[in-house]
């Protein structure tokens, strides 16, 4: 099946014959080693959260969640995912298709470019709007004549998370597709398909895995930026801070318990997050097996 | 049936995608129903889609940016509360009053480099006297509320833990062996800087007046600071919270409020022998709001910081008032001290030269970890 290419063990994959696997006990040990250990770094830290949350009381908990510029945060929070995600989703295949299906010149720059927002530290990314947009910025003078604002307000937040979100789900396809290479699209043309069709028939199934996981990974750094967000944002209240400014802010108040109450939110969206992927896997997995049995 | 598969998944991606739309719809109409519908049209504003300038209309809801430093934020939260009350009262206007608050050299540059602030409350003239040269705000802004444009004052104290078993009372005891101090950085925090003023105000005047003296003691002060946080905030958090420190050079307001969040039983104020007259001041950003027709909405609402209630709800927040008869009010709770000013430096300027900038005194008494 050319689902098998991705790195999704089916079924069969993992009953191997005995004489080419691992003894018992090597593989326990790695079992319980990876269960210890994200036991510690990862579930204990998020369990602690909830704990601190609910820790003055389930009415404290609901105020801090229930609170308009809690609400004003997520709301932000998610218009601002809503349009990074499909923008860099889109972006990614773009660029993915264009690196690993075509030879061109400056192939290795774009690649390097794509790159780059994981090379420079978040203030910086923050930093560079600054300089562009800001009053003091390049397009500064133009942009004020013309009554528009980018920092300090929802474009700006938007740009920077865009930049910081950028390789996700490129670096996650590019060697997906450069492995895949492009034989299957040439036979699908040579049979006659035209280019939506191999796209939506061929390379698309191909590559949903990678793409899925990119999504993901980029959505959850969208939604949990803080340095270039908090560059970008001019800290006003009920009006540019997401949840994770929101967050800091209740710290710094001394409402330690409603800091975490709204960082179990943020929690609790990425745990949505991954459900929904855990969905999406459970049904693809179940029809695929379907028609192997057909 | 690989294709149906496809069809599926996509389905699958676009309704969480229009769940999460939904969400933010459905939260959006809530509280904007909580507030006025004001906000709705801001918000369409910023989104940079529309281009027209806020309208002039006389008495429309008005919406104002409050660009503060740090330890305010309870301050303007009940001010603003009461403010808006007061202005209805009067003139019939809605007002909104939108609030920001980091370190006050950052909000400074914030506003330089863009946000639209209608008033700026910072903790020292120097960070508004550097709105003036990009032309956001006039020259003369400190003539134009009462008292230097600074309608509270406040000074440094030590904030230190219960029973203070270091037996911290006076700036002297601050680099004895073993102690550790909590302060954040001059470079880039308002309050630090007048802890750092103070310290050298009281060294002088051990010293008759010594330089040279002033110097030595502070740089053995800083020697004994283990974290140099970068807002007034945070260091209190790094002391109360984090347990770090013996001794916190806090803002008298921020000490007060300390206390008063996590109990008197945890730590006790200590007034040194000398400390200094903090006067944060207030302005107008004169082009945001002549830009947004917000002025007279703006200067009404600095003013009225100078009014009786104004005044009692800065002392309520723990801000000396300045008007004397509310300040006999609360006498017990704001100890009389000796105090020296920014004057005696020659005014923030001068000081800020001489001490903070890049090659000043204090990158030559500072090196990190030593």
């Amino acid at each position: 099946m050319a689902g098998a290419v991705t790195a999704h063990l089916s079924q069969e994959a993992s009953k191997r014959p005995k004489h080419i696997t691992e003894s018992a006990g090597v593989k326990w040990l790695l079992i319980s080693i990876a269960l210890v250990f994200l036991g510690l770094a990862v579930v204990m830290p998020l369990v602690s959260v909830f704990i601190e949350a609910f820790k003055k009381g389930f009415d404290v908990y609901r105020a801090a969640i229930t609170d308009p510029d809690a609400l004003s945060a997520l709301r932000l929070t998610l218009f601002v995912a809503l349009i990074a995600v499909p923008l860099n989703a889109v972006f990614g295949i773009a660029a993915a298709w264009a690196i690993s299906k075509f030879r061109f010149k400056g192939k290795n720059l774009l690649i390097t470019l794509i790159d780059l927002p994981f090379a420079v530290s978040p203030v910086i990314s923050g930093m560079i709007y600054i300089l562009l947009f800001g009053a003091q910025g390049f397009f500064g003078p133009w942009l004020d004549k013309h009554d528009i604002q980018i920092v300090f307000a929802l474009p700006g937040i938007v740009l920077a998370t865009v930049f910081v979100t950028v390789p996700f789900v490129a670096r996650e396809l590019i060697p997906l597709m450069q492995a895949q290479g492009v034989q299957e699209e040439e036979a699908a043309a040579s049979l006659g398909a035209k280019g939506w069709q191999i796209f939506w028939r061929i390379t698309l199934p191909n590559i949903k895995w990678g793409l899925l996981y990119g999504i993901i990974l980029s959505n959850a750094r969208a939604m949990g930026e803080f340095g270039a967000v908090s560059v970008v944002s001019g800290h006003i209240r009920g009006e540019t801070n997401t949840l994770p400014l929101h967050i800091e802010i209740l710290y710094n108040e001394y409402q330690f318990s409603a800091s975490f109450a709204v960082a179990s939110l943020l929690v609790m969206l990425a745990v949505l997050t991954l459900i929904v992927k855990a969905l999406f896997e459970w049904k693809t997995n179940q029809r695929s097996s379907h028609e192997i049995l057909d | 049936m690989k294709r149906l598969a496809i069809v599926r998944s996509l389905v699958l991606i676009l309704t969480f995608t229009l769940v999460l739309a939904a969400c933010g719809a459905n939260s959006n109409s809530n509280s904007n129903s909580n507030k006025n519908g004001n906000k709705e049209a801001a918000a369409t504003n910023n989104a940079g889609t529309a281009s027209e300038a806020p309208t002039d209309k006389p008495k429309p809801p008005v919406e104002l940016l409050n660009v503060s430093y740090d330890p305010t934020r309870e301050l303007y939260e009940n001010y603003n509360k009461a403010f808006a009350k007061y202005w209805k009262d009067t003139t019939g206007q809605e007002v909104t009053i939108k609030q920001s608050h980091a370190g006050s050299g950052a909000q400074a540059r914030a506003v330089i480099d863009g946000l639209k602030a209608d008033v700026v409350t910072l903790a020292l003239g120097y960070d508004i006297d550097a709105l003036v040269e990009p032309g956001l705000i006039n020259a003369d802004w400190q003539t134009k509320f009462e008292h230097n444009s600074a309608p509270y004052t406040s000074t440094i104290v030590f904030l230190v833990r219960k029973g203070n078993p270091k037996g911290i009372n006076d700036w002297s005891d601050l680099v004895k062996d073993g102690v550790e101090v909590i302060t954040p950085n001059p470079k880039t925090s308002g309050g630090a800087r007048w802890n750092y003023l103070a310290a050298w105000g009281y060294a002088l005047k051990q010293n008759n007046n010594d330089e040279a003296k002033a110097q030595e003691f502070v740089k053995e002060l800083y020697k004994h600071v283990p974290v140099l946080d970068s807002g007034a905030r945070g260091a209190t958090t790094t002391f109360v919270e984090k347990g770090i420190g013996d001794v916190l050079l806090a803002w008298e307001n921020e000490a007060y409020l300390s206390v008063k969040e996590l109990g008197p039983d945890k730590f006790d104020i200590v007034y040194p022998s000398l400390s200094i007259l903090a006067e944060p001041p207030v302005a107008v950003v004169d082009k945001v709001a002549d830009d947004r027709g917000t002025r007279e909405v703006a200067e009404g609402y600095l003013k009225y910081l100078y009014s009786d209630e104004g005044q009692e709800i800065a002392a309520q927040n723990y801000y000396r008032p300045i008007n004397e008869t509310i300040a006999a009010k609360y006498k017990d709770q704001f100890k009389d001290l000796e105090l020296i000013t920014i004057d005696d430096f020659g005014g923030w300027k001068t000081a800020q030269e001489k001490h903070f900038n890049d090659g000043g005194i204090f990158d030559k008494i500072y090196t990190p970890g030593s």
